[in-house]
C-alpha cells in the first residue's frame, strides 16, 4: 500500500471516573486514508472528535479498537497497539505535530524551540539555527525576538513559532490542528504557501482548519467527521 | 639492669595476652597495612600515653633483647625515660641510646636518622590508626573503603590541601600506601621520615592502644606516599645545619633559646647528634656546647 | 540529541516487589528502559516510588523478582548478583544517583571542585591540574560560577547545591541516573531553571533516567514514559504525554485533575 496513513475502524470512549464513571463515546469506525502529497481535512462541528482523531494518529490519545496504520521507515505499523518506544521512533522521523497550543519550556529562546527537532535528530547546531531562523523570518517573526523565549510572546507569536517548529523537518507526515487560528491575513497566506510547499514535497497532512477559505485553499479532500459520531 | 620485680610477669602482661597480641601482630605482618583489631589492656599509664606501642613491645620482648625508647627523637624526655625504666623494672632487659645496638626501638612520631637493620624491629606509638577518620567519621564506612580499595576520599584531603595552600599542606602523619594496596598512617612521623619506611630493613609495627589496632609493615615492603603527578611528594626540611654537629641531613627542632626571638636548630635524633659529635663534628653553635647540651637533653 | 543505542534495554525490572514483613512496600512491578529514554514515576506519598527507585539502583534487595542491568561491557547481570565492590563501583561511574535534599549526595565540609573531582579521584585520576580543568568545567556546564570552584557547599544555595550533586553525579559519564524529587524543596524559578539544566543534559548527553516526583508538571517536562503507582503497584503506565492527556484509571484521573491551573 501507498499509503501514509490508513485508519481503520478506529474509535474512542472516554471514561470519566471522577464523574462516577460516565462513558463519553467519541468517535467509532473511524476509516480513511491519506496519500504522499495530500491534505485531508477533517470537517465537522466543535466536540465532534476531529482534535481526538488527530490525537489518536499522534498517540497521544489511546485508541480502543480499530487500526492506526502508519508507513513508518518502510513498514507498514499499527501506532494503536506499538509499544511506547515505538511510538516516540514514529514521532522522530515520520509524524509531525502542530499543535494550537506551544507548551514552551521557560527559558529556551524561540530559535533554539524551533531548531530543536533538527538537532535532536542529529544536525549541527549551528545550521539548524540558519534554517530556524529562516523561516521565522518567513513567518514574519522580527530577528530581535528570536533569544527570546516564546512565552511571553503573543497567540499569535507563539502560534507561528508553534509551525515553524512542526514544519522545519522533513517528516512525510504532518498533523495539522488549527495552524491558521489568531493569524492575521498576511500569515495565514504565508502558511498556505508553507503547506503548498510540503504537498509539493510528498508529505501526507491531516488538518483542521475552521476557516471556509483555507480550507478551500488547502484540502485535497474533506472527510466529515460527523459520519464517525458515535451514539452516546 | 635490675632483677625483674617478683609481682610481675615477664614485661608485665601475662602470657595469654602476649600470644593474642603476637597473633594480631602475625595477622598485620601478613597483611602489610591492614589494621588489626585487638584486645587492648589496662596498662599502667593512660591512653594516649603509648599504650599500644607498650603493648606490642612487651608482646616481643626476650630476655637477651635490647630495648632503645625515644619520644620526638629524643631518649630524654620524660616519657622516654618512664617507659625504658618501666620496662627495665618488668622485664629486666637491656636498654640503650645507641640506635645500631637496640633490637627493639620504641618510638613516638620518629623514625631514627641511623638506618636501620634486619636484626632490628621499630615499634610506632600511634594514636589514631585510621587515615580516613578525619575525612569519614564512620568506622562502619571506612572499613568498607579499606576492603574495597576505595580511596578517593584521600585524594580529595589532598587535593583540598592544594585547591587551600598551593601545595600538600600535610607535613605529618602523612598517608602512605603499604604494597600497593592499604593506604596507612604512618602515625605522626614528619613526612621527612616516610622515605625510610621504603624498603625498609627492620621489622615495623605500629600499636594504637586506645584505638585497639595493631599494624605492620615487614622488611622490604615498598611503601609510596600519596601525591599527584603534577605534586609530587617532597620531604620538608628547614633549610639549615644542625647548629651541634653540623648534619645537613637530619630533621631538626626549632629550640627557642631566648625571649628576644632567639632560636637554633638541632637534630631531633638525639643519639645521632651526640655520635657524630663523638666523631668529631661540630656545628655553628658547639663552641657553647655542654651548657645547651643540657637545656637540649 | 545522541544517538540511541542498540535494541537491548538498558534496565529490566521483573516482577520487582520489596514488603517489609506485613507492609507492602511495592509489588509486581515490570518494566524496560532503554538507553537514552526517560522514566518518570509518579504518586503521591506512600505510594511506594521511593522504594522502587532503591530497588532499582541496588540499594535495596527485593522481596521478590529481579532487576537486570546491561553492564558497559555489554553483558546483562542481575544486580542481586552482583559483589559489593561490583555494586558501589557501578554506583560511582555509571550510575548517578541525585537526592532530594542535596546534603546527602554531597560532601558539604569539602569544596566544590573537590566534590566533583572525587569520583574521578576513585578511578584513578592523579593529576591535580587535570582533575581540576574537569572540575571547573562541568561547574561551568551546570551554570555555577566557576570562581566558586574552591568554596564549599555549605555556602551554596539550594538550587546551586542540586546543581552541583548533579555535576558530581554526571562527571563520570554514567549511562543512567536515578533522582529522587530532584526539584522538591526549591523556590519555583529556581526549579524552572533546575528542570531546564536536566532537560538539556539529558538530552546532550543520551541519558537514561529514572525519576521520582510527585509533579506531574517535572514529568511531562523531562519525561518520555511514565508509570502512576498507588499503594505500592503500578497501577497506569504508558508515554508521558498519553497517561496525562488521556489518563485511563480513576487515580490517574484524579491526580491530572488535581492540578493547580497556572
Amino acid at each position: 500500500m501507498t499509503a501514509m496513513v490508513e485508519i481503520s475502524n478506529a474509535e474512542k470512549t472516554f471514561v470519566m471516573h471522577l464523574q462516577v464513571g460516565v462513558e463519553l463515546p467519541v468517535v467509532r469506525g473511524v476509516s480513511f486514508r491519506v496519500e504522499p502529497g495530500e491534505c485531508v481535512v477533517l470537517s465537522g462541528p466543535s466536540g465532534a472528535g476531529k482534535s481526538s482523531i488527530l490525537k489518536m494518529i499522534f498517540g497521544n490519545y489511546r485508541c480502543d479498537g480499530g487500526r492506526i496504520g502508519i508507513r513508518h521507515e518502510g513498514a507498514q505499523i499499527d501506532l494503536a497497539t506499538a509499544e511506547p518506544r515505538q511510538v516516540l521512533s514514529v514521532r522522530r522521523s515520520t509524524i509531525g505535530y502542530v499543535s494550537q497550543f506551544l507548551r514552551a519550556v521557560p527559558r529556551v529562546a524561540a530559535i533554539d524551540v524551533v531548531a530543536e527537532p533538527l538537532i535532536a535528530n542529529g544536525a549541527a547546531r549551528a545550521a539548524a539555527r540558519e534554517q530556524a531562523g529562516s523561516l521565522l523570518r518567513s513567518l514574519n517573526i522580527p530577528e530581535r525576538l528570536w533569544a527570546l523565549p516564546p512565552s511571553t510572546f503573543s497567540g499569535g507569536e507563539q502560534q507561528r513559532v508553534n509551525i515553524a517548529r512542526g514544519f522545519i523537518s522533513d517528516l512525510p507526515i504532518l498533523l495539522l490542528d488549527e495552524p491558521t487560528a489568531s493569524l492575521d491575513a498576511a500569515n495565514r497566506a504565508v502558511v498556505v504557501d508553507l503547506i503548498d510547499g510540503k504537498k509539493r514535497a510528498g508529505v501526507a497532512m491531516v488538518a483542521i482548519v475552521h476557516d471556509d477559505e483555507i480550507r478551500r485553499l488547502i484540502a485535497d479532500r474533506i472527510v466529515d467527521v460527523t459520519s464517525f459520531a458515535a451514539a452516546a | 639492669m635490675n632483677a625483674p620485680a617478683a609481682a610481675y610477669n615477664f614485661a608485665y602482661l601475662d602470657e595469654q595476652t602476649k600470644r593474642m597480641i603476637r597473633r594480631a601482630i602475625l595477622k598485620a605482618i601478613a597483611i602489610p597495612g591492614y589494621q588489626v583489631p585487638f584486645a587492648s589492656r589496662e596498662m599502667p599509664m593512660p591512653y594516649g600515653w603509648g599504650t599500644g606501642g607498650v603493648q606490642v613491645t612487651a608482646s616481643i620482648l626476650g630476655p637477651d633483647d635490647v630495648l632503645k625508647v625515644i619520644d620526638q627523637g629524643s631518649d630524654d624526655t620524660t616519657n622516654a625515660i618512664s617507659i625504658r625504666k618501666f620496662f627495665e623494672k618488668t622485664a629486666g632487659v637491656k636498654t640503650t641510646t645507641f640506635t645500631k645496638d637496640a633490637t627493639v626501638i620504641q618510638t613516638r612520631h620518629r623514625i631514627p636518622e641511623e638506618p636501620l637493620h634486619d636484626r632490628q624491629v621499630l615499634v610506632y606509638q600511634v594514636p589514631i590508626p585510621e587515615p580516613l577518620r578525619f575525612l569519614e567519621p564512620r568506622e562502619t564506612e571506612t572499613r568498607r573503603m579499606h576492603a574495597l580499595s576505595e580511596y578517593g576520599l584521600m585524594h580529595v584531603k589532598l587535593y583540598e590541601d592544594i585547591a587551600r595552600f598551593g601545595h600538600i599542606a600535610t607535613s605529618y602523619a602523612y598517608p602512605v600506601k603499604v604494597n600497593a594496596r592499604y593506604v596507612m598512617d604512618p602515625s605522626p612521623t614528619p613526612k621527612f621520615d616516610n622515605p625510610k619506611m621504603d624498603n625498609c630493613e627492620a621489622l615495623q609495627l605500629f600499636g594504637a592502644g586506645r584505638e585497639k589496632r595493631i599494624y605492620a609493615v615487614p622488611p622490604h615492603t615498598k611503601v609510596v606516599s600519596l601525591d599527584f603527578e603534577d605534586h609530587p611528594f617532597s620531604r620538608y626540611r628547614h633549610d639549615a645545619p644542625c647548629a651541634l654537629c653540623g648534619a645537613d641531613d637530619s630533621y631538626l627542632d626549632e629550640i627557642v633559646t631566648d625571649d628576644r626571638g632567639g632560636r637554633m636548630f638541632v637534630c631531633s635524633d638525639t643519639d645521632y647528634c651526640e655520635k657524630r659529635r663523638a666523631d668529631g663534628h661540630r656545628g655553628t653553635e658547639s663552641a657553647v656546647g655542654p651548657d645547651l647540651e643540657a637545656k637540649h637533653g | 540529541m545522541a544517538e540511541i543505542d542498540n535494541d537491548q534495554p538498558l534496565l529490566i525490572a521483573e516482577q520487582l516487589g520489596k514488603s517489609y514483613g506485613h507492609q507492602l512496600g511495592c509489588r509486581d512491578v515490570s518494566f524496560k528502559l532503554y538507553e537514552g529514554e526517560v522514566l518518570a514515576i509518579v504518586g503521591e506519598s506512600g505510594s511506594g516510588k521511593t522504594t522502587l527507585l532503591q530497588l532499582l539502583s541496588a540499594q535495596l534487595k527485593p522481596s521478590a523478582g529481579r532487576v537486570l542491568y546491561r553492564m558497559r561491557d555489554a553483558i546483562t547481570r542481575d544486580l542481586g548478583s552482583l559483589g559489593e565492590a561490583e555494586r558501589r563501583f557501578l554506583f560511582r561511574t555509571d550510575w548517578g544517583y541525585v537526592h532530594q535534599d542535596p546534603a546527602l549526595g554531597l560532601r558539604m565540609a569539602v569544596s566544590a571542585g573537590a566534590n566533583v573531582g572525587e569520583r574521578l579521584m576513585a578511578v584513578g585520576w592523579n593529576h591535580y591540574g587535570r582533575i581540576r580543568d574537569a572540575a571547573s568545567s562541568w561547574l561551568d556546564r551546570v551554570e555555577i560560577d566557576a570562581a566558586r570552584i574552591d568554596d564549599a557547599p555549605r555556602t551554596y544555595s539550594g538550587g546551586m547545591r542540586q546543581r552541583l550533586q548533579i555535576a558530581r553525579n554526571l562527571v563520570t559519564e554514567p549511562r543512567l541516573v536515578f533522582m529522587d524529587e530532584p526539584t522538591g524543596g526549591l523556590d519555583v524559578s529556581v526549579q524552572a531553571r533546575l528542570l531546564d539544566l536536566m532537560r538539556s543534559l539529558v538530552n546532550e548527553l543520551g541519558l537514561a533516567a529514572i525519576i521520582v516526583t510527585h509533579d506531574l508538571a517535572v514529568a511531562r517536562l523531562l519525561s518520555h514514559r511514565v508509570m502512576v503507582m498507588k499503594g505500592g503497584r503500578v497501577i497506569e503506565t504508558g508515554l508521558t504525554d498519553q497517561v496525562l492527556d488521556d489518563p485511563r484509571e480513576p487515580y490517574t484521573q484524579l491526580l491530572v485533575s488535581s492540578i493547580l491551573p497556572a
